[in-house]
């Protein structure tokens, strides 16, 4: 995938839209990664945590039943079984080295599952920086065990009431915060979103499932690549990680977004949080609230990568809805023994639909990016489920 | 593990040429006349007046235009209209909840427009919103608005000046002078290129944050003032945290004038209505006539 240069410009998405305050905090860090990523210190002491704290590599797991009933071969790339219990700590890894390098000794960051927060709080705990993390009202209660979890950390979790108070409004407010404190904070955005460098550095720094799994899957495949490539869109951070090591081959690549946040399926160009990407707004500019049972897709954006890959035509979209992917979440139970996140679980819905309808051709070779574990959701389900 | 990435298409497609979007090249040089805007500002202190210019959201409550008119007649030089925005991320908890009440009303971009290109207020306005909602309309489109509507001047705080040639293109051809903004962080060669590209005036960012009020003035806001004053003869107005008459007047040491939202916003939120509103800026007017 491309390197957006210093202007961040993915075609025509991109940029940095951000008020001046934090210009030259963008600048700083625009450098400071690019000093970083070509030092071989920085790289060892990144990979050596990735290894030894994170558990990397993740496996590729061969989904014999589940394959069965599908009629495509499906393999997992196993982000759910990293530190923490999703792919989100790949990149909290990179950016709170990278904190550190700054000499910035707070991170804040923005959470929409809880996810992305509690892989901010560990690294923080790790490194002893202190960390503060917004998070909608509404995904507070529906991601009650998370923010525990955080605040085990050592983290504090502040309550974001404005807005729909959700993973929107959460970025609202730590850009608010970072506004105020960009001397001394650094902000640990959680996805392929955001002003330059973030969407590009999240990539890079994400781009270890996708490098995994391209070695994964040739050793597995004698030597091919899978024919489909897919993964959940949120931000888009697992997806373009994923997308970037297996950009250059043949595979068709595909995110599959939440049907009430699909801002590539129903989304206009606009800028908003940083960036000029797609969005869901209105005829006047004023951005429409995602509705999802997954507070990980709960976003009216996505990160600017995808509408280039989208526009380019080297990446396609879909949508699925709630039912679909409380369908997919059982039958990854029942035939793997796996208890996906409800994220995942949309990239898993697509499969499902797509093996059926003729979308995969039948016995095509599928690698979905299993981007987290299911605990966090399981009360949820319950509650779903009746 | 990745190797670290080699670039493989560097500024990628469309990025090629000199006036690359999103660097100081694509950003077209300021016009030589002064606007409107720049002329009144510029009049009034060559007369030996500090300059006050109140912000009200556009579009809260019924009465906001007569609370508009109301502020120009109790001594204002400028005024800021807000255009809502959903996702207001420079505003603080005050002007968010403006924002919030004047959608919820109904508020738009265009129907505050048209109010104001009815309401015929003599003294000028700036519009102040986020570049979302520019983009949307299209920059063309929102250029030929505003200048129908007899708004002189745009102010945009999440547009910072490399992003902003696309949009100071159009500006400038309606005849609508851009606004931008310096911040505590800006270093001296940015501020140098910022007084060198803003119209109207320069907006010097009284401190670090979002916008709110603040129990005792930030010491950024007068170094800011001093900075932009070393830097540019265009009026440089102090805004963002200036709550009160007495920090108008310290921080007008250093500025031209002052720019104050949030203290009146609160007043409006809690039902100051045009009386409330003017008596206020008049208590603003009177401090800084007294110097
Ligand atoms: C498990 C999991 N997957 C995916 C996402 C969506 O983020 P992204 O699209 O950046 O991968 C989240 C976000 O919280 C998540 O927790």
């Amino acid at each position: 995938m491309l390197d957006p240069g210093p202007t961040g410009r993915f075609g025509e998405f991109g940029g940095r839209f951000v008020p001046e305050a934090l210009v030259p905090a963008c600048l700083e860090l625009e450098a400071a990664f690019a000093s970083a990523w070509a030092d071989e210190a920085f790289q060892a002491r990144r990979s050596g945590l990735l290894a030894s704290y994170a558990g990397r590599p993740t496996p590729v797991t061969e989904c014999r039943r589940l394959s069965d009933r599908l009629g495509v071969r499906v393999l997992l790339k196993r982000e759910d079984l990293a530190h923490t219990g999703s792919h989100k700590i790949n990149n909290v890894i990179g950016q709170a080295l990278l904190a550190e390098r700054m000499g910035k000794r707070r991170l804040i960051a923005e959470t929409g599952a809880g996810q992305h927060g509690v892989a901010t709080a560990t690294a923080a705990a790790l490194l002893g920086l202190d960390c503060t993390v917004f998070m909608g009202e509404v995904d507070v209660e529906r991601q009650a065990l998370n923010v525990f979890r955080m605040r085990l950390l050592g983290a504090e979790v502040r309550p974001v009431g404005s807005g729909s108070r959700t993973l929107k409004d959460a970025v609202n407010e730590a850009l608010r915060d970072w506004v105020a404190t960009v001397g001394t904070t650094h902000y640990c955005l959680g996805s392929v979103m955001g002003p330059h460098p973030y969407p590009y550095m999240v990539r890079q720094f994400q781009r270890v499932i996708g490098d995994e799994a391209r070695a994964q899957c040739r050793a597995l495949l004698g030597g091919s690549d899978p024919d489909v490539v897919v993964a959940c869109v949120g931000g888009g951070s697992n997806a373009a990680g994923t997308f970037a090591g297996f950009v250059d081959t043949s595979a068709r690549l595909v995110g599959v977004e939440a049907a009430g946040g699909a801002a590539l399926g129903n989304g206009v160009p606009g800028v908003v949080h940083g960036m000029r990407s797609m969005f869901l707004q209105d005829e006047e500019g004023q951005i429409l609230e995602a509705q999802s049972i997954s507070a990980g897709l709960d976003y009216p954006g996505i990160g600017p990568e995808h509408a280039f890959l989208a526009a380019s035509g080297r990446a396609s979209y879909f949508s699925v809805g709630d039912a679909e992917v409380l369908d997919a979440f059982k039958l990854l139970a029942a035939t793997e023994g796996i208890l996906s996140a409800l994220e995942p679980a949309h990239a898993l819905a697509w499969v499902a639909r797509a093996a059926q309808d003729g979308g995969i051709e039948a016995g095509s070779t599928v690698l979905v990016t299993l981007s987290g574990r299911g605990d966090k959701d399981v009360a949820q389900v319950m509650d779903l489920l009746g | 593990m990745s190797a670290p990435g080699a670039p493989v298409r560097p500024g990628g497609p469309g990025a090629a040429g000199a006036a690359a979007a999103g660097t100081l090249a694509s950003v077209p040089r300021r016009p030589d006349a002064q606007g409107r805007l720049e002329a009144r500002l510029r009049e009034r202190r060559e007369a030996g007046r500090k300059l006050v210019v109140p912000y009200l959201t556009g579009g809260l409550g019924d009465d906001w235009l007569e609370v508009l008119r109301a502020v120009a007649a109790a001594g204002a030089d400028a005024i800021e209209v807000g255009i809502p925005f959903s996702d207001p991320m420079m505003d603080g908890p005050t002007i968010q909840e403006a924002s919030r009440r004047a959608l919820e009303a109904g508020a738009t971009p265009l129907g505050i427009l048209g109010a104001l290109a009815a309401a015929e207020v003599e003294v000028p306005v700036a519009v102040m919103t986020y570049y979302n909602i520019v983009a949307r309309a299209g920059e063309r489109r929102m250029a030929g608005a505003l200048a129908s509507a007899g708004v002189a001047a745009s102010i945009l705080p999440d547009l910072p000046l490399e992003e902003c040639g696309p949009w100071v293109a159009a500006a400038d051809e309606a005849g609508v002078e851009n606004v931008l903004l310096a911040a505590p962080t800006t270093s001296e060669e940015r501020l140098a290129a910022i007084c060198a590209r803003s119209r109207g005036f320069v907006y010097a960012v009284g401190l670090l944050g979002v916008t709110g009020e603040r129990r005792h003035l930030a010491s950024s806001a007068r170094e800011m003032a001093a900075r932009c004053k070393a830097a540019t003869d265009l009026p440089v107005l102090v805004g963002v945290g200036i709550s009160d008459a007495d920090q108008a007047r310290t921080v007008c040491a250093d500025a031209d004038g002052v720019v104050v939202g949030s203290a009146l916003v609160r007043r409006l939120l809690a039902g100051a209505g045009p009386e409330g509103a003017a008596a206020f800026v008049g208590e603003l007017r009177a401090a800084l006539d007294a110097g």
